[in-house]
């Protein structure tokens, strides 16, 4: 049945073009003892959308990013990266394979600066790991394309700051920094504006909006903010208690009666 | 393009010079002949130092740099002396081909030890390297192998080629101690400089993030256990040629803990603080014998206890803190214990 559902779903409708999926849960499951936090979600993302999930608190957003981005195994069920099974690879294989994630809660290298922060991901792109006997330093263009992350998302003068000493909010842009520098074809982005300051969402969202606009990137994004999801959406996928509940553009999702009553109402209501 | 050489660089090279000009400054202010007495005696103490200080560096390679705690490391440097008096005493070999042979049971046995290790984390990991050491030690201490390691008594009466005495050669034995402590630092350096060491210094801030950005952060802990090893190996050979033996005591818990005890004190991932540990370890033990005999050990573990007190990232990793950000962390670190006691009290 699983197999079914890839060869059936190889293809996928949004903004009324046909396009290619990138990455699709099959059946994913992933139970912790008795709870199942994800439970049989089944969801293809087209290839260059902007794919938002949203879901109350423990619907299970996060556990899904993690068996996406190979974080965590799932107890059952399949991930395909453009109709590959990457669900037993390794980590590292996954993010060569051009998954990048930002996490909801911030995970970066705490004592160094922010810049080898944003450094080291894009060295981990290129071939020179493993060149011992070169100084790291002589890779400039792995610097450069740091210092022009950096740049996207307004952090460039703290380039030299120890990033445990950053304020919350520059965290955050420091997670989605790593991730611009990575360069990676498929963006998980979980809540990258969690805990932040109201006056530096816009910034973020700008970001957001010009990697949709400038790339051929895909974004799947969990995010609270509605005003964000409404706006920036291809495609909407709400869960509920470990299960997809609907799926849809926004004025669809915005329209069904069952995600109302189950989350969105209050949430978008109150939303700018 | 001329480049500038920071103020470490110059640092540095004014202590090697230092350390060039110890013997002759020794000789002239004792009046004694470089090669005899006191000049004689301090250049053995030296020699230790760099020695223990190239162990204390390897060590410095994984913990420090890589984030990896092991409690096993005396098993590369306990080998390496191995290896060295098996080949010179038994196998008759040249001192090139042994020093060669460490290279190579260092490279098989880091390999072995990380594969078996690496693939576990933390606490387990740490117990699974004290648990090779230990079978390497009870290896050497069997009496079913004294032909070839002398069992308890140890390796005794290592046939060293006369050019390189470390009795009737002191000066020169100093000096290729010197030069084997400085080349190692700049190898080590020039590691952790490297694409390679900034991936080491990754892991050991957050592994699972840097396998999310696609390190094979096992590959990389497999290169720092291998230099790390190497490294340790080779300090161990040379210790074998400065006593002319080899024995269990070197392959012994104490051993490692050495190892642990010089990288606090100097100051974890900074090479040149181990190195640094290396050398406090081995004078202050050296005046607390004196002073304190057979008890001494006692006096060094409140001495470290301080240290680790008012310098909790080693003496050089607080050094660099600078004076006002070390007071600063003085004042917060006594404060807070005043206040912690203040409020137990209460
Ligand atoms: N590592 C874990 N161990 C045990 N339970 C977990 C773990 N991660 C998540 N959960 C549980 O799974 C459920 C879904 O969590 P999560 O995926 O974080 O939801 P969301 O991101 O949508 O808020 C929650 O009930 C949470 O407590
Ligand atoms: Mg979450």
């Amino acid at each position: 049945m699983g197999g079914c559902a890839a060869h059936t779903q190889d293809k996928k409708y949004y903004g009324g073009t046909l396009s290619e999926v990138i990455i699709q849960a099959v059946g994913l499951t992933r139970h912790f003892g008795g709870l199942r936090a994800v439970d049989g979600v089944d969801i293809a993302v087209a290839a260059g959308s902007f794919h938002a999930i949203i879901g109350p608190n423990g619907a299970g957003k996060t556990t899904l990013f993690n068996l996406l981005s190979g974080f965590m195994k799932p107890t059952s069920g399949q991930v395909l990266l453009r109709g590959r099974d990457i669900t037993r690879l390794p980590l590292h294989r996954i993010a060569h394979l051009g998954v990048g994630r930002s996490f909801q809660i911030t995970n970066v290298f705490p004592s160094l600066s922010v810049l080898e922060n944003v450094r080291l991901a894009a060295q981990a792109q290129g071939r020179d790991s493993l060149k011992i006997w070169a100084h790291a330093a002589a890779f400039r263009r792995y610097e450069e394309r740091a210092r022009h992350a950096l740049g996207l998302v307004g952090l460039a003068a703290r380039a030299a700051d120890v990033a445990a000493t950053l304020p919350h909010g520059d965290k955050r842009r420091l997670e989605l920094a790593i991730l611009l520098a990575a360069d990676s074809e498929l963006l998980l982005l979980d809540e990258p504006t969690a805990g932040m300051a109201t006056e530096q969402v816009p910034l973020l969202l700008e970001v957001l909006r010009g990697i949709r606009r400038d790339t051929g990137k895909t974004i799947l994004l969990v995010e609270h903010n509605m005003g964000v999801v409404m706006s920036l959406s291809d495609m909407i996928t709400v869960m509920h208690q470990g299960r997809v509940l609907a799926e849809g553009d926004p004025a669809a999702i915005a329209a069904n009666p069952a995600v109302q009553s189950a989350y969105l109402g209050e949430a978008y209501r109150h939303a700018p | 393009m001329i480049r500038r050489i920071p103020p470490a660089g110059w640092a540095g090279a004014a202590l090697v010079a230092a350390l060039c000009l110890f013997p002759f400054a020794m000789a002239m202010i004792t009046g004694q002949p470089v090669g005899e007495g006191a000049p004689k005696f301090w250049q053995g103490m030296l020699i230790q130092v760099f020695i223990l200080a190239v162990y204390a560096m390897s060590y410095d390679l994984l913990m420090g740099y890589t984030g990896i705690l092991s409690f096993g490391h005396a098993l590369f440097f306990g080998t390496g002396s191995y290896v060295l008096g098996i080949m010179l005493k038994h196998a008759g070999w040249p001192l090139w081909q042994a020093t060669l042979m460490i290279v190579v049971v260092a490279v098989a046995q880091s390999l072995i030890v990380g594969v078996l290790s690496l693939r576990v984390s933390g606490v387990y990991l740490t117990m699974v390297t004290l648990a090779f050491a230990q079978m390497f030690f009870i290896l050497a201490e069997a009496t079913d192998f004294r032909e070839w390691t002398g069992a308890e008594d140890g390796l005794q009466g290592i046939p060293i080629p006369a050019w390189l005495s470390p009795t009737d050669q002191r000066l020169r034995f100093y000096f290729v101690a010197l030069g084997f402590a400085l080349i190692m630092y700049l190898l080590a350096r020039r590691v952790v400089n490297s694409p390679t060491g900034a991936v080491m210094v990754a892991i050991r801030e957050n592994e699972p993030r840097a396998r999310m950005l696609g390190y094979n952060t096992f590959v990389y802990k497999l290169i720092a256990i291998t230099i790390s090893g190497v490294m340790a190996a080779l300090a161990g050979g040379m210790n074998a040629i400065w006593n002319l033996n080899a024995n269990t005591a070197m392959l012994g818990v104490g051993t490692t803990i050495n190892a642990l005890l010089m990288t606090i004190i100097g100051g974890a991932g900074s090479l040149v603080g181990p190195m640094l540990g290396a050398g406090v370890l081995q004078l202050l033990g050296y005046w607390l014998n004196a002073a304190f005999g057979p008890r001494w050990p006692l006096i060094f573990g409140v001495v470290y206890i301080l240290i680790v007190l008012f310098f909790p990232y080693g003496l050089v990793g607080t050094w660099r803190l600078r004076g006002g950000s070390l007071l600063s962390l003085w004042r917060r670190r006594f404060g807070e214990a005043r206040q912690a006691a203040t409020d137990a009290r209460r």
